[in-house]
C-alpha cells in the first residue's frame, strides 16, 4: 500500500451527485469510490460496479448445511449408534427436516455475515482513512484518483461546476490497518531518511 | 402541471415535519450524546433489582433444586415453560418487522424495526433461561450439543422437538443478532464520525468496525440484509412452529393437535407486536422521536394486532369445535371441562385469555382507536397479559387432571421462586433495553435517510417548485 493522492468533492443531494457522477466519468476520470450516508440506489450501476455476489456465497454455505446436518444425523442415526425409537426407521427423513432447515439457515447467514466482513474489510479495530467525517451524515463525497496526468486544479474547477458544495485534496492510503479512532494512526510509517 | 406531483390521499408521510439528512442524524443521535434523565436511571435500577432477585431465585432452584418450584408429577412444565414459550412469542415481532416487511416492501418498517430487533435478542435471550434452568442439573446443559464425545459417544435424539427446540432457537438468536448487527454498524459509523469525547470515538470506533459508507460496501449491505430477510422470514415461522411441536407431537389431549403451528404462529406476532407498542410508545415520548415513530406506525401495528387477534380467535374456536367433533372423551374433558368451564379450577384463566386476546382487540376496527396512544398503551399489555394465559391454559389446564384420576386434586400454583425467576428475566429484559435505548441509536438512521426524500414533508417543497415548470421542458430535462 501507498499513499496516492485523491481530489475529493462533496455533494449535498443525491439529485446533483448523480449527474456529476456521469460527467465525470465521461470526462475520463477515474472515481476511486462514492462515500455516501445511506445505500442511495442506482449509485453501484452508475460508479460502473458489478453486481454483487455475496447471495451466491449465501446459496454455497446454506447447501452445505443441510449436507452436515442430513449426513450427520444419518450417520450417527444409521451407522453410528443406531437407537430403536418406537420401533420407527432409522432414517426418518420427516423427522429431521426441522433440524435440517435450521442449519441451513445458520450456516448460510453466519457464512454469508463473515464474508461480508471480509470483503469490506470490517471488524473491530480496523481503521481507515475517511475522506470526510461527513460522510456518515449528510454528504455524498466523490473521490477521484488522481494520475501523473491529472490537472489536479481543472479537476477541482470541474467538480465545483458539477455542484459540489466543497473540493479539497488528500494524500491518503487506501487500505485498512489495525488501529483506534480516538488516536491519529497511519498505515505506513514515515520512514527516516537514512544517513 | 398536476401530471407530475401525484400525493397519496391514503398514505401519510412516515417522517414528519421538514427534516433535512442532518437533522435525522441530529435527532436519534442526541440521545445517546446526552446524560440520560431521572426516570432512566429510576427505570434502570428497578430493572437491575428485579435481575438481581431472579438470580437469587435460580441460584435457589440449583442449589436446592426443582423442589424449590410447586410443579409436581403431573403439572411438570407450570410457570417454567409457559414463561418459555411466552417470551419466545415476543421474540418474533423484530424479525416479522424487520424480515418479512423487508420482502414484502413495507417502508414503514424503517422506523420500528431497530427498536423491535433489539427486543427480539433480549426476549429471546430471556426465554432461553427458563429451559435451561429447568434442566435442574444445568451443569449437564451441554448434553444437548452434538458432538462426538467420550460417553459412548452418546448423541441426543434429533428426531425430539426438544432437540429441535434447542437448534430452533440457537439459530434464531444468531440470525437475529447478525441481522442486527449488520444494520448498527452503518449507524455507529455515524456516531463515530460525529462523537465528541475520546472514549466514544474508541468504543464506536471499534463497534463500527471500521465502516466507511463506501458505495460497494452499501451494495454489498443490501445484498446481505435482503437475502438474511429470506432466510429469517421462513426462519421466524418454523421457531414457533417448533415451539409448538413440543406440545402438538405429544398425546396429551389439549395439545394433541395439527392446528397448533400457525395458530402459535399468528399468537407470537400478535404478543410480539404488543410488546414493541409498549417498548415504542414509551421510546418515542422519552427520547422525543415521534417525527420518526408516527401515528401512522402506531396504526400500522395496530392493523396487525387485530389481524392476528383474530386468527389466534379463529383457532380458539377451531379448538372447541374439533374437540366436541372428534367425540373423544379425553378431548372433550380437557376442552370443556377443564378449560371453557366457569366452575373449572382454572376457568378464570380460559376466559381471562378469551377476553384479552380475542374480544379487547376487536377496538381496533376503529380507527380512532388505532391512532389512540393510551387505548393503544392499554391493550398492548392487556394482550401480552392474555398471551401469557394462552401458554398457562395450554400448559396447566392439560396436565393437572391426566389420565390418572388418583393423582388429581392438586391445584398448581406457583412458589415464590418461580414468580422470581419469571420477574428476574423481567429485569434481564429491560436492563439490556435500557442499555440499548442508551448507548444504541434505537431508529436505523440510514434507513431513515432511505426514505426521507420519498415521504418526507421537505420533499413535496420541491414538488411546488416542479408545479410551476412547463411540461414539455420538464420532459426534455428529465429524458436527457
Amino acid at each position: 500500500m501507498a499513499k496516492k493522492k485523491f481530489v475529493v468533492g462533496c455533494f449535498d443531494d443525491e439529485n446533483v451527485l448523480f449527474p456529476a457522477v456521469k460527467k465525470v466519468r465521461l470526462a475520463g476520470y477515474k472515481i476511486h469510490d462514492v462515500y455516501t450516508p445511506y445505500p442511495v440506489h442506482g449509485l453501484d450501476h452508475a460508479i460502473g460496479l458489478r453486481e454483487t455476489s455475496l447471495h451466491t456465497a449465501g446459496f454455497i454455505y446454506g447447501i452445505t448445511g443441510t449436507t452436515i446436518a442430513l449426513g450427520g444425523m444419518g450417520w450417527v442415526f444409521t451407522a453410528d449408534w443406531p437407537l430403536n425409537i418406537g420401533g420407527k426407521p432409522h432414517f426418518p427423513l420427516p423427522a429431521f427436516i426441522p433440524i435440517t432447515f435450521e442449519t441451513t439457515v445458520l450456516l448460510s447467514a453466519v457464512g454469508m455475515v463473515l464474508t461480508f466482513c471480509y470483503l469490506c474489510q470490517l471488524a473491530p479495530f480496523i481503521k481507515k482513512h475517511h475522506f470526510h467525517p461527513r460522510a456518515t451524515d449528510d454528504l455524498f463525497v466523490m473521490v477521484i484518483e488522481c494520475t501523473s496526468k491529472t490537472n489536479i486544479e481543472d479537476l477541482q474547477s470541474f467538480l465545483g461546476n458539477a455542484g459540489a458544495v466543497e473540493v479539497n485534496t488528500q494524500l491518503a492510503e487506501t487500505g485498512w490497518w489495525i488501529g483506534r479512532y480516538d488516536k491519529e494512526q497511519t498505515l505506513i510509517r514515515e520512514e527516516l531518511p537514512v544517513v | 402541471m398536476s401530471l407530475l406531483k401525484y400525493e397519496s390521499q391514503l398514505r401519510e408521510p412516515l417522517v414528519d415535519g421538514t427534516k433535512t439528512y442532518h437533522d435525522v442524524t441530529e435527532d436519534i443521535c442526541r440521545p445517546i450524546e446526552a446524560k440520560p434523565g431521572k426516570l432512566w436511571y429510576i427505570g434502570f435500577f428497578i430493572s437491575v433489582a428485579l435481575l438481581l432477585f431472579g438470580i437469587y431465585s435460580v441460584y435457589r432452584e440449583v442449589v436446592y433444586g426443582i423442589g424449590q418450584w410447586n410443579v409436581n408429577h403431573t403439572v411438570g412444565w407450570g410457570w417454567d415453560i409457559t414463561n418459555f414459550v411466552w417470551w419466545v412469542g415476543i421474540g418474533h415481532a423484530g424479525t416479522l418487522i424487520s424480515a418479512i416487511l423487508l420482502l414484502f416492501r413495507q417502508t414503514w418498517r424503517n422506523g420500528v424495526n431497530r427498536a423491535a430487533e433489539a427486543m427480539t435478542i433480549f426476549a429471546v435471550m430471556c426465554a432461553g433461561q427458563f429451559p435451561i434452568w429447568h434442566m435442574g442439573r444445568v451443569w449437564m446443559a451441554f448434553f444437548t450439543m452434538p458432538y462426538p464425545n467420550t460417553r459412548g459417544p452418546v448423541w441426543p435424539n434429533f428426531a425430539s422437538p426438544l432437540m429441535w427446540d434447542v437448534f430452533a432457537i440457537s439459530t434464531y438468536f444468531t440470525v437475529s443478532l447478525l441481522f442486527w448487527y449488520s444494520g448498527l454498524i452503518p449507524d455507529f459509523g455515524t456516531i463515530r464520525d460525529r462523537a465528541k469525547t475520546k472514549f466514544r470515538k474508541l468504543s464506536y470506533g471499534i463497534a463500527s468496525f471500521g465502516w466507511s459508507g463506501s458505495t460497494k460496501h452499501w451494495q454489498r449491505l443490501e445484498s446481505l440484509s435482503l437475502v438474511l430477510a429470506g432466510l429469517a422470514t421462513p426462519l421466524v415461522l418454523s421457531v414457533h412452529t417448533i415451539v409448538s411441536f413440543d406440545f402438538a407431537t405429544s398425546v396429551i389431549p389439549g395439545w394433541h393437535t395439527t392446528i397448533f403451528p400457525p395458530y402459535f404462529v399468528a399468537g407470537a406476532i400478535f404478543s410480539g407486536f404488543a410488546m414493541v407498542q409498549t417498548l415504542l410508545l414509551i421510546t418515542r415520548k422519552v427520547l422525543g422521536l415521534e417525527s420518526y415513530i408516527t401515528i401512522g406506525h402506531i396504526e400500522a401495528m395496530n392493523k396487525v394486532i387485530v389481524l392476528t387477534g383474530s386468527i389466534v380467535g379463529c383457532a380458539y374456536l377451531t379448538e372447541l369445535f374439533m374437540a366436541f367433533y372428534s367425540q373423544n372423551q379425553y378431548e372433550n374433558y380437557a376442552f370443556f371441562y377443564s378449560r371453557a368451564n366457569f366452575f373449572s379450577p382454572y376457568g378464570w384463566a380460559y376466559y381471562s385469555m378469551m377476553f384479552c386476546n380475542v374480544v379487547s382487540p376487536q377496538i381496533f376496527w376503529f380507527r380512532k382507536m388505532r391512532r389512540n396512544l393510551w387505548v393503544t398503551m392499554f391493550l398492548s399489555i392487556v394482550v401480552n397479559v392474555g398471551m401469557w394465559f394462552e401458554r398457562f391454559v395450554i400448559i396447566v389446564t392439560s396436565l393437572f387432571r391426566d389420565y390418572l384420576p388418583s393423582s388429581w386434586g392438586y391445584y398448581y400454583s406457583p412458589t415464590i421462586y418461580e414468580v422470581g425467576f419469571y420477574l428476574g428475566t423481567f429485569g434481564l429484559f429491560f436492563t439490556c433495553y435500557f442499555l440499548f435505548s442508551k448507548y444504541f441509536p434505537v431508529i436505523a438512521v440510514a434507513e431513515i435517510k432511505q426514505i426521507l426524500k420519498v415521504s418526507g414533508e421537505s420533499y413535496k417543497d420541491k414538488m411546488d417548485k416542479l408545479e410551476e415548470e412547463p411540461v414539455e421542458e420538464f420532459a426534455h430535462a428529465t429524458v436527457h
